[in-house]
């Protein structure tokens, strides 16, 4: 006769694993005094253009390097490259988010010594990637104006687990009338506090605002490691 | 979709326990914040799929939804969060970010059975 079957306490967190990469992950970036930022967003939001005109313009200034995941093809590698920046992309397959661990095998053949900034672009989704932390400094989180204001109220998930909202494609935001205050409006009910900053890659409206924001989180991440 | 990743994982946590303990596992216990990222029932439905050809097929997943909870600087205290459209305190309304509860996906118990000495 088969034992009455007991109920036994264990506390173990599922994600464990990936935590335990990001966390020796966001180690290494500390050491090496590099500042990483990852974007998330639904497909389609203007996340590689964002990305190439952040690479193309503080190239000059800064040494910066992007992973970019997709679950196929190299065709934002190929765009990126042309920032001249290093770029290596990160194929997933079927997986619809990048872990941690990809970021780790991703990085194996680079000296993180040699870099300033290093952007991580996630899967177009604007779900899965909420779980998985990828060892970065700040999660920009990025909504177009063609999307419609509401886009945090259906993801409140990834907008919390994100640090800073971007509003992309401000170039066509009158033709789509896109309200601003109803966006930030939304934004704030869902992550009371976040900072919200509005940009267009195409026209480059607003990006030195952003740039000088990266530009001081770098610094503030040196100082912290120089005074430890 | 990656309730599948996450499925896996979990069949992974507790095949690894009842390898150590030496038993069967009838039921896994599962808290699942409301935050988490993960639906409850998508989930359900990859668990089976990922029990296939483990030690854990035949296996049952409990899942107990977890609330968000935040801390409201106002009334110093942790408060329920009346909608997932408002991060605010439900007793006051200061709005807060400061999230105490809802992000957990953890397995906080297992109903076990021990392997018996000779199996027939």
């Amino acid at each position: 006769m088969r034992p009455e079957p007991r109920l036994i306490e264990v506390r173990k967190n599922v994600l464990k694993q990936n935590d335990l990469v990001a966390r020796s992950l966001r180690g290494r970036f500390r050491a090496a005094g590099v500042f990483v930022v990852s974007l998330v967003s639904s497909p389609g939001s203007g996340k590689t253009a964002f990305l190439e005109k952040t690479l193309t313009l503080l190239r000059p200034n800064y040494r910066v390097a992007a992973l970019v995941g997709d679950l196929a093809t190299e065709n934002d590698a190929l765009r990126l490259a042309r920032s001249q920046a290093p770029v290596k992309q990160i194929t997933t397959g079927t997986l619809c988010h990048l872990e941690a661990a990809m970021v780790q095998s991703a990085l194996e053949d680079w000296n993180l010594d040699e870099l300033d900034f290093l952007f991580i672009e996630n899967v177009g989704n604007l779900v899965c990637p909420s779980s998985y932390d990828l060892g970065e400094d700040l999660r920009l989180v990025l909504i177009s104006v063609t999307e419609g204001e509401d886009k945090p109220l259906k993801y409140p998930t990834i907008f919390n687990s994100a640090d800073v909202a971007l509003v992309t494609k401000l170039d066509l935001a009158e033709a789509v009338e896109f309200d601003w205050d109803v966006a930030c409006r939304n934004i704030q009910a869902v992550r009371p506090g976040m900072p919200v900053l509005k940009l267009s890659a195409k026209t480059g409206a607003g990006m030195d605002e952003y740039l000088s924001f990266l530009a001081a989180r770098l610094s503030e991440l040196r100082q912290t490691v120089t005074s430890v | 979709m990656h309730e599948l990743s996450i499925a896996m994982s979990i069949v992974e946590l507790a095949e690894e326990e009842a390898q150590r303990r030496e038993v069967w596992i009838n039921v896994v216990h599962l808290k699942l914040g409301a935050l988490s990222g993960v639906v409850r029932e998508a989930l359900l439905s990859c668990y089976e799929m990922a029990c296939e050809g483990t030690a854990l097929q035949g296996s049952r997943l409990e899942v107990e939804d977890v609330p968000v909870v935040i801390f409201c600087s106002s009334c110093q205290s942790r408060r329920p969060l009346s909608s997932m459209q408002l991060f605010c305190c439900s007793e006051c309304g200061t709005p807060s970010s400061e999230i105490v509860q809802g992000k957990e996906i953890e397995v906080v118990a297992l109903e076990i059975q021990e392997c018996a000495p000779n199996p027939v």
